[in-house]
Order: C-alpha cells, then structure tokens, then sequence
C-alpha cells in the first residue's frame, strides 16, 4: 500500500492531497496542466519538502512531518521517470544505465540484462544520448529508473513531449513493464488513452486537490474527468473476460455484466480480463431487442439515470448486470420519442470496429 | 631551448613554474568559491564576490602592497606561516606564485560560475533519485559536466599568470633565478643598455605562449561541446 498526504503552500498556490494506492497497481494521477500533479510526485520523490503530511510504502515511512521524518531522496528508492528524461549528457546509454546499477541500495532484482530486453535497448547501449529520438531516450529514462531498484516508479508524463507514433512507440513498452514487473508505479498524465491502457486507479486532481479516487471504470464516469477528457471521448470503461474466438470472424468475445461483446484482439485466449472502452457517442440505445442489423454487439440492460449533457442532447446511464454501468448520448428528442427513463429496459447496440479493447 | 640564452629560458622555466603552482593553489579554492557564490545564500556574499573580484580593478601595485603587508615575514599571515609551516613567501617563487594566483583568481572564479549556472539541476535531481549522495552527484554529474569551464579558466588563468608583473614586482622583488619570470625579465632587459634584442625575443616568446594558451583552450571547449552535442 502506497499512502500518500501533503500538503504544501507556493504562492498562492496549495496542494492538499491524499491518496492510497493499493500495491502492486498503477495508480493515475489525473488532471488538467497546472493542477499539482508534478509537484505531489515532487514531495513523494522528496525532491519537494512538504509542509505537511506524510508519505508511507508497505511499512516504510518516506515523510511524517508530525515526527520530522524526511528520508531524503537518494535514499528512498524511489526511481523517477522525468517528463524531459534527464539522460546524463556525458555519459553514454550504457553507462547512464550502469550509474542507477552501481547506486542501487539493494541486491537487484531487475538485472542489466532484464532491462535490456524488455526496454530492447541493446541497439542503443553505446550511443550519446544526444543521438537518440524522443521515445528512445525515454526508454533509456525508463530503464535506468527501473535498474536502481525501486520500490516504487513515478513517471510524470513520460509521454507528454512525445508525437502521437512516438508515443505509440513508447507505450507497449511501458504495458509489459506493468505486466512483467510487480513495481507499483503512479503515472502522471492529462491523456486519457494513456491512463486507459496503463492504470488500475486513478486519483483526479483539480487546483492542488485530490478530489476523487477510485477504480478506473468507475471513474471514468466521474463529471469532472468527463469534462477534462472532452464530451467526444466521455463514455464508461468495462472490464470483462474472454470466452473465446468467434472461429467464423475471428472475432474475440468478452462477457460483459450480462451480455457479451465482439472485439478485434487478435491473440487473446480464453480467460484473459480485457479492458474496453464505450464512447458514449458510439452507442445506440434500442427500447427492443434489435434485429436485422450489421451491429454485431447488443447489451440488455436497464436504464438507471437520464441526464443532461452538451449539444441538446442527454446522457444515459444504463446498468448492464454485474455492477457495471455504461453511457450512452442521445439526442433529446430521441429520449422523448422513445420515452427513456430510469427503470427502463433497454438494448444498447455498438459497432465492434469503434471498440478497443486493451489487455489489462 | 637552443636559441634562448641561459637567461632567457630560465626566465621562461620559471615563468612555467611559478604559473603552475600558481595553478595549483587557486584551482580548489575557485572551486569551492564558485559553488558558494552560485548555490549558496548567505551573509555577506555580495561583499566576498566584490571582494574575489577586487584584483580585476586594482592596480596590481596594491595587491602586491597588501600581500607584502599580510605575508611579508612580519605580516600576521606570513610571519604565522614561517613559523608553523617554514614557508618563506618573500623573495621566493611560492610567493610569486601567490601573487600571481591572486591576481587571475577572478578570472578562474568567473569562469567556473558560469559553467556551474549552465549546469542543469535537474540532473542532479535525477542522479538524487538513483541513489547519488551530495558528493557523489558532485563528483560524478555537476564536476564532469562543468569540467569545460573548470579547464577554460585554468588555462586562461595560467596563461594569465605567465605574465603577471606588478604584482610580483612589488612583492617578491626581481630576482634572477628565483622571481625573475618572463615579464620582469623582458623589463629588465629593456632597463639594460644593449638588452633590445633579448628584450624583442622575450616579448615574442610571451607572445607565443599568450595564443597558445588561448587556442588549446578554444579547441579543448570545441571538443568537449561536440561530444556533449551542443
């Protein structure tokens, strides 16, 4: 369990946050530019003193103001990720890499070697970091973060300098780092894709606060991460379990709550938890089981709150069994005409080629 | 060197040695007032940076002066020094080598400022994160990456210290063999009838080793920014 409060006064600016991350995860911390996020990882780091609080993982207390406790950076085994890499500019890749090694204050448990391949670094090892692109010296940033041992890895935008291929570039890498690495890591973004594929938990700030916290699908839902994501990418986060490949269409069915979607995820086997996000400009809403239809996905739910939303249009929630609720945005006009209220029974109809699915 | 009379390469011996000491003495104490001046805040720091620079506006005369006052044999620091240690500094090259380091201590000072500012802080927050301790980050990141600067000002300075006169003059007096260094030579020279040519040969001979300075410094700082990849 990674605990985190502080608070800490600039100007007129405060950060008063608090926030627990259950280990090993990936806890997001979300929020506009400008909202503290940076500067809560800072004091986690310890490059920033706090004013106040307190900062503990598992049993080791980082930071406790109450008792003057401030274990200084060096030593607490903390690997940062900088949004600018910060690669030494004298040191070639490799002894970058070697530099976190050699300082490690425990016996490592992530080798060269390791990082190496999982980074695919070797190509690189005996560059200058000035001869190196964008996602490579990030990668390089990665590695060496990982080769210090930490017991906890904080990436502040990893991505954020980065152009959409480059970031594509970076973020497989990051996925299996997350998969083969029990590290617990809080990733720092303000793009939502990235949280998608990479978090578990997402703690939203706003002007220095920690506001909201919890599993990514249920927040995702949250209004205030809505209106920072864009009306045009709201919609609700589903986990569900693959049964298996649709042999005709070689498409991949995942049980949903109670109903089942289609996705493309080429090699997923059976079993597999999935992670799929539902636009709610993508969905339709049916008051009858659809027929006759190219749509090959249909999920029977029931409706639980109508609510208003941008463009003359409503935003309904609808529970598909299971806990899980979904989104979807129709027309005003449509939910008088079809007179959609809560308690409703509804069918909720996606295309499978506007789903992405992502691995969790 | 066979087309320098005995005279003129000790002069020119010397100058090499009294420049080098002076080197030695002044190179870890710029140092540490480099990093003090740019990363520390404190009482009087205002006063001790006019008072590093002082040499830089003074008439070389007076710094030779006040040195003869503090480490003369009967100065508070000179007559302590001959004492405790058995350090002669009057009418001696170590002192002539002090005078010298006095004067081009500004120059070396300014010199490793300005390649300590330009050194990002943000790596050695990140060196701190890997497990770097306060020396440790000094000596593996901030000293290697200000060493183009560090070694700029000492050739500078040296080049600076081969031809301190009045300092020297003032201080260690001109005596041949012992504080007798390149400029005070070629004044000596000029002082004596039928010295022209020495003097002429001298003042190339300064000349020479002026540009040489100069140049290796600019190559060696063209270097180390090519594998930098600035």
């Amino acid at each position: 369990m990674l605990s985190v409060s502080a608070k800490k006064r600039r100007g007129a600016f405060l950060l008063d946050a608090q926030f627990d991350l259950p280990t090993p995860g990936v806890v997001a911390l979300f929020g506009r530019s400008g909202s503290g996020k940076t500067t809560l990882v800072n004091v986690i780091a310890g490059l920033l003193q706090a004013d106040s609080g307190r900062v503990a993982l598992d049993d080791r207390v980082l930071l406790d103001t109450a008792s003057r406790l401030h274990v200084p950076p060096e030593k607490r085994r903390i690997g940062y990720v900088f949004q600018d890499a910060r690669l030494f500019p004298h040191l070639r890749v490799e002894a970058n890499l070697r530099y976190a090694l050699k300082r490690a204050a425990v016996a490592p448990f992530v080798g060269m070697d390791r990082v190496v391949e999982l980074l695919d670094l070797e190509a690189l090892m005996g560059r200058r970091t000035h001869q190196l692109s964008g996602g490579e010296r990030q990668r390089v940033a990665i590695g060496r973060a990982l080769l210090s041992q930490p017991s906890l890895l904080l990436l502040d935008e990893p991505l954020a300098s980065l152009d959409a291929s480059r970031r594509e570039e970076v973020l497989p890498y990051l996925e299996s780092l997350r998969d083969q690495l029990a590290i617990p890591m809080v990733y720092v973004s303000h793009d939502f894709d990235e949280v998608l594929r990479l978090a578990t938990y997402l703690v939203l700030m706003e002007a220095g606060k920690t506001i909201a916290q919890g599993n990514l699908s249920e927040m995702g839902l949250h209004p205030k991460v809505r209106a920072i994501i864009g009306a045009d990418s709201v919609g609700a986060i589903v986990e569900g379990t693959v049964l298996g490949t649709d042999s005709s269409s070689a498409l991949t069915r995942v049980q949903v709550g109670r109903g089942e979607l289609k996705v493309q995820c080429g090699k997923a086997a059976p079993g597999t938890r999935l992670r799929v996000q539902l636009l709610a400009r993508d969905l339709i809403v049916a008051i009858e089981p659809p027929r006759h239809l190219s749509v090959r996905n249909s999920l029977p739910g029931v409706i639980t709150s109508v609510t208003d939303d941008v463009h003359d249009s409503d935003l309904i929630a609808i529970d598909i069994g299971g806990g899980i609720l979904i989104m979807a945005r129709v027309t005003k006009a449509a939910t008088d005409e079809l007179g959609l209220a809560a308690g409703k029974p509804v069918w909720t109809l996606v295309k499978t080629a506007s789903l992405r699915p992502h691995v969790i | 060197m066979m087309w320098l009379s005995a005279n003129e390469s000790e002069a020119l011996n010397l100058s090499l040695s009294v420049a080098a000491r002076s080197l030695l003495l002044s190179l870890p104490l710029a140092l540490g007032l480099a990093w003090l001046l740019t990363r520390k805040q404190f009482f009087g720091r205002t006063m001790l940076d006019a008072v590093v620079h002082l040499p830089l506006v003074l008439p070389p005369v007076v710094v030779g002066y006040i040195l003869l006052l503090l480490f003369g044999a009967r100065g508070p620091i000179g007559g302590w020094l001959e004492r405790v240690f058995g350090i002669e500094l009057i009418f001696t090259r170590n002192g002539a080598a002090l005078a010298t380091a006095v004067m081009s201590f500004p120059l070396m000072v300014r010199a490793m400022r300005i390649s300590l500012e330009n050194v990002d802080r943000g790596l050695e927050d990140a060196a701190r994160t890997l497990g770097a301790g306060a020396f440790d980050r000094f000596a593996s990141i901030t000293f290697p990456l200000m060493l183009p600067g560090v070694l700029a000002g000492a050739i500078t300075a040296f080049s600076a210290a081969l031809g301190e006169f009045g300092a020297v003059i003032t201080f260690v007096s001109n005596i041949p063999g012992e504080t007798r260094t390149l400029p005070l030579a070629l004044y000596t020279a000029l002082q004596t009838p039928g010295g022209d040519s020495e003097a002429a040969r001298l003042a190339i001979l300064s000349c020479a080793l002026g540009l040489a300075g100069l140049l290796l410094s600019e190559w060696f700082a063209r270097r180390v920014r090519r594998m930098l990849g600035r």
